[in-house]
């Protein structure tokens, strides 16, 4: 029970979080409403990739978490990108990363604490999304950190994910 | 039991008569390699086919099939079930990291001719090649004897969480597979290189020869012939997605006396992810 109000909180944070350093990154994101006779919110994982792939900074894991006996961590290989990236090396649940899956709409979250030290460099926003019984499609946004203006970019997904904007401001 | 000796029979004069021809490949294959969760289980199967991964020939004994897990320590194999054409088996990943599934055998073999010209050889098919048995059956003054080193290693891995290695240590005894890069971190367009070591040396000139599952549904074996290099090593790009089967044959003349030659036989399970 303790550690299930310990994630509450982390999701809660997640999504209140604000700038840390003044320079700020958001991500809105829309989970599409799907005709399907079994529909599952899917998994996603949102991470900042480096230009060789590697992880720069993880962002936010929306999945089961509430699931007894850490049983929705079972499918967390399915954003197999995610985990093949770095997801496997983590012990989940981690508080301010894990939270719960999001259903059909957009969703904005701000992740500036989680960038504060990233240093300057050409990055990707990276968010996979996994669906029980259904597909698995990652939305890639190319980015330069520090931004130097305000601005947005944006890219959209086929079938699992909608559009997904990436907003910076200096 | 008439019609099984017959068959022991017939396949001892043919591999008498000609050179072993391994039409029948022996695979344990996972169902699946990459696994997430805190106490994942996996389901294995075992068998002895013509077409890789098509169990339709014979089960394979689970009796001399192993497990170790990622910390180097034997894992015992859960629901073990022989069928007629493929045993089952489960592993319960209790710990994070890699194991290795593996059947392996090493020792001395040996042909020769008796004294009415008939040729004979020890061990014969499914038998194990140890030192009693060697001393047994192989008469060391029999005419053109020829006494072999041999090796036979049967391997496939799985992964719970991050990849480890402790499991995937040579024993530095046969031909033995060890990674570069690691046989659970393999993924479509990429290239992976493996090197090959026969009694812990780098093993030069190794066969390899990797084949895709799946041929029952496309006319040909798409095989990929691989020699390895002058550190043991080869380097394979998988083609697409998908379980494949690896086997590697070396010999060499660099055996300890008695024997004359060395000669070993590595086969492994490989899953590749699209990425």
């Amino acid at each position: 029970m303790h550690k299930r109000i310990t994630r509450l909180l982390g999701a809660a944070a997640l999504a209140l979080a604000g700038a840390a350093q003044g320079q700020s990154l958001a991500v809105e994101m829309e989970v599409p409403r799907l005709q399907v006779a079994e529909y599952h919110k899917p998994y996603v994982a949102l991470w900042i990739a480096r230009e060789d792939n590697s992880v720069a900074a993880n962002l936010a894991v929306l999945y089961d978490v509430a699931l007894k006996d850490e049983e929705g961590e079972k499918w967390l290989k399915d954003m197999r990108q995610w985990w093949r990236r770095g997801g496997r090396a983590l012990d989940m649940p981690i508080d301010g990363l894990s939270g719960a899956t999001k259903g059909p709409g957009k969703h904005r979250l701000v992740f500036s604490d989680k960038v504060a030290d990233l240093p300057p460099g050409n990055y990707r926003l990276m968010v996979e999304a996994a669906r029980e019984v259904g597909g698995r499609e990652l939305v890639e946004v190319p980015f330069q950190w520090p931004p130097q203006q305000a601005g947005q970019a944006a890219a959209s997904g086929g079938e699992e994910l909608g559009t997904v904007q990436l907003s910076l401001a200096p | 039991m008439k019609k099984t000796l017959a068959i022991v029979a017939a396949a001892l004069t043919v591999a008498s008569v000609t050179l072993p021809v391994s039409a029948h490949r022996a695979w344990i294959l996972p169902v699946a390699t990459v696994l997430s969760s805190e106490d994942p289980w996996v389901s294995f199967d075992a068998a002895i086919s013509n077409d890789i991964f098509h169990p339709d020939y014979h089960a394979m004994r689970l009796e001399g099939v192993q497990a170790i897990g990622p910390d180097g320590q034997a894992v015992e194999l859960q629901n073990p079930h022989t069928g007629k054409h493929r045993s089952n088996f489960d592993l319960n990943l209790s710990q994070s990291g890699t194991y290795k599934v593996y059947s392996a055998s090493a020792g001395l073999s040996a042909r020769w001719e008796t004294a009415d010209g008939e040729r004979k050889f020890w061990p014969g098919r499914g038998q194990r090649p140890d030192p009693e048995g060697f001393k047994k059956n192989v008469p060391m003054d029999a005419k053109n004897l020829q006494i072999t080193q041999s090796s036979r290693r049967l391997e496939t891995f799985v992964t719970a969480g991050a990849p480890s290695t402790t499991a995937l240590e040579a024993s530095n005894v046969g031909l033995e597979l060890v990674p570069v890069t690691h046989p659970n971190d393999l993924y479509s367009g990429e290239a992976a290189t493996f090197t090959f070591l026969i009694d812990g040396e780098p093993a030069v000139g190794a066969e390899v020869s990797v084949i895709p599952g799946g041929s029952r549904y496309r006319d040909g074996q798409a095989e990929i012939k691989l020699s390895s290099d002058s550190k043991g090593q080869v380097s394979i790009t998988w083609p697409e997605p998908g379980m494949y089967f690896l086997e590697a044959e070396y010999s060499d003349e660099r055996a300890k006396a008695p024997a004359t030659g060395r000669r070993g036989t590595y086969t492994a399970t490989f899953e590749v992810l699209p990425l």
